[in-house]
C-alpha cells in the first residue's frame, strides 16, 4: 500500500507547493499539521538537517526541502507530467524553479519594509526580480508550463496570495496590472485552476498571522 | 551531427570546477573559454542574461545556467557513461538534498571565513566546520557519496577543496586534523584523474586570491 504523509504549517507556501503536486497527480496523502514554535520529535527526526517543514513521507522514508519533493513526486507518480519531457526544457524549467531562491533576500527585506530610505530600495529590488521573472520566464505564455501549470507555477505560486498578504501588511501594493501585467494576469489563472483554487489557506488568518511573525522579527514596527 | 558542447567557467570556481569534473567523467569533448569575471563577454552576458553568472555550459548553441542544473542535465543527456544520480528516486532525492545543502552552507560559511573577522568569522569557522561533521556523517562507510563511484554529491563537494588552503589560513585551522575521515574522502576522489585534472592547485587559489584582496584594497 502506497503511504504517503505531509508535515505541514498552516500558512506555509512551500507546504502549499507539495499539496498542490500531490493533489495534481492524484495521490492520496495523510497530512500531519506541525507546531513550528514546538516542534515535535517526529519533525526532529525527519528532518534533522533543517528541522522545517514541508516533510513527505513515503514508506516511512523522509524527503526534506520542497523542491526536492517536488521533484520526488514528479518521478514517482509520472502521470500528468509536471516537467517537460525534453531535457533542455525540463533544464529551462529547473532554471526558473531555482529563481525562485535569488528572490528571497528582497522579499525578506520586503517583508520587514519600514518607512526610511532603504524603503525606495527594497521596493525597486522586488520590481526589478519579478519584471525578469515576468519577461523571460513567463513571456507570452498563460502558464510557466504552457497551456497548463507545472513546477515552476507551482513553486512560483506565493505570489498568488502570499504574496498578496504581505504587500496588505506593508501597505504598498507591487504586483499590479500596470507595473506587472503578465504577472497579475498569470496570477488570475493560477488561482482559477481548480486544485489551486480549492486548495489555498484562509486569506485574513494568512494576513492576521503574517502580522504576529512581522511583530516578532522586526521589533520596531 | 555531432554534438557542439562549449563550457564558459572561470578557472578558480567550484562551480565551474563540478562540470568540468562531470564532461571528464562522461568523457565528452568540449571547448573550455575562460571568462575574466571582472569584464564579461559579450557571450557569457547573451548566454546567461538573467544572472550572467558562469558556468554556462553550451549544447549545441543552448545556454544551460546554475551549476547543479547543468549537471542534471549532462547526466539525463549523456546517460550512456558514468550516471551521476542513482536510479531509486528516494536515493535520487537524498543526492539532491545533499547537493542542497553543499550549496546553502559550504560556499557562504566558506567565503565569510576569509571576508569577514572577529565573531563573524568565528561564527563562519564554527559553521564551516560543523557542516564537515554532519556530511562525514552523510557519507557513513561509504567510499563516495555516490556508493562505489563518484556520484552527484561528490562532484558538487570536491571542488570547494581547492579552497581549502584559504579557509584554512585565514580561519586558522586544519581540516584534517578535525575531520580526518572527510579528508580520506577528499584523496578517494582525488585519486581519480577526472577531479585532480578539473581543480587547480590549493596554492593557486590562495595566491589569487591574496591578488584580488591587495587589489580590492581588502588587505
Amino acid at each position: 500500500m502506497e503511504e504517503v504523509k505531509l508535515l505541514g504549517f498552516w500558512p506555509s507556501p512551500f507546504v502549499y507547493r507539495v499539496i498542490w503536486a500531490l493533489k495534481l497527480k492524484g495521490v492520496k496523502y495523510e497530512y500531519i499539521e506541525q507546531d513550528i514554535f514546538n516542534k515535535s520529535e517526529l519533525l526532529l527526526q525527519c528532518n534533522p538537517v533543517y528541522k522545517k517543514v514541508p516533510v513527505l513521507l513515503h514508506r516511512g522514508k523522509p524527503i526534506s526541502e520542497s523542491v526536492v519533493i517536488l521533484e520526488y513526486i514528479e518521478e514517482t507518480w509520472p502521470e500528468n507530467h509536471l516537467l517537460p519531457e525534453d531535457a533542455y526544457e525540463r533544464a529551462l524549467a529547473r532554471f526558473w524553479i531555482q529563481f525562485h531562491t535569488c528572490q528571497i533576500p528582497s522579499f525578506h527585506a520586503f517583508f520587514g519594509l519600514t518607512a526610511g530610505e532603504d524603503q525606495q530600495k527594497t521596493i525597486e529590488s522586488v520590481l526589478e526580480t519579478l519584471k525578469i521573472l515576468e519577461e523571460q520566464g513567463l513571456g507570452d505564455k498563460k502558464f510557466f508550463g504552457g497551456d497548463s501549470i507545472n513546477l515552476v507555477d507551482i513553486t512560483h505560486g506565493w505570489l498568488a496570495l502570499w504574496f498578496g498578504a504581505v504587500e496588505e501588511m506593508v501597505g504598498v501594493k507591487l504586483l499590479e496590472p500596470s507595473t506587472l501585467p503578465r504577472l497579475h494576469a498569470w496570477v488570475q489563472n493560477f488561482k482559477q485552476v481548480p486544485v489551486i483554487r480549492d486548495n489555498l489557506p484562509d486569506y485574513q488568518k494568512l494576513v492576521a498571522h503574517m502580522k504576529r511573525v512581522r511583530e516578532m522579527l522586526v521589533p520596531q514596527v | 551531427m555531432a554534438d557542439e558542447v562549449v563550457l564558459l567557467d572561470f578557472w578558480p570556481s567550484p562551480f565551474g570546477m563540478r562540470l568540468r569534473i562531470a564532461l571528464a567523467e562522461k568523457g565528452i569533448e568540449y571547448v573550455y573559454k575562460d571568462e575574466d569575471v571582472r569584464n564579461k563577454s559579450p557571450l557569457l552576458l547573451q548566454m546567461n542574461p538573467v544572472h550572467k553568472k558562469i558556468p554556462v555550459l553550451i549544447h549545441n548553441g543552448k545556454p544551460v545556467c546554475e551549476s547543479l542544473i547543468a549537471l542534471q542535465y549532462i547526466d539525463e543527456v549523456w546517460n550512456d557513461k558514468a550516471p551521476l544520480l542513482p536510479p531509486d528516486s528516494y536515493l535520487r532525492a537524498q543526492a539532491r538534498f545533499w547537493a542542497d545543502f553543499v550549496d546553502k552552507k559550504i560556499y557562504e560559511f566558506g567565503r565569510k571565513i576569509w571576508t569577514t573577522k572577529g565573531e563573524e568569522q568565528d561564527a563562519a569557522k564554527k559553521e564551516f566546520l560543523d557542516c564537515m561533521g554532519v556530511l562525514e556523517g552523510e557519507l557513513g562507510d561509504k567510499p563516495f557519496f555516490g556508493g562505489e563511484t563518484l556520484g552527484f554529491v561528490d562532484v558538487a563537494l570536491i571542488p570547494f577543496y581547492s579552497w581549502f588552503l584559504l579557509y584554512e589560513k585565514f580561519g586558522n585551522f586544519s581540516v584534517e586534523a578535525l575531520h580526518p575521515k572527510f579528508i580520506a574522502w577528499v584523496k578517494r576522489c582525488m585519486e581519480k584523474e577526472s577531479v585532480s585534472k578539473s581543480l587547480p592547485e590549493q596554492e593557486k587559489v590562495y595566491d589569487f586570491v591574496m591578488f584580488m584582496r591587495k587589489k580590492l584594497g581588502m588587505e
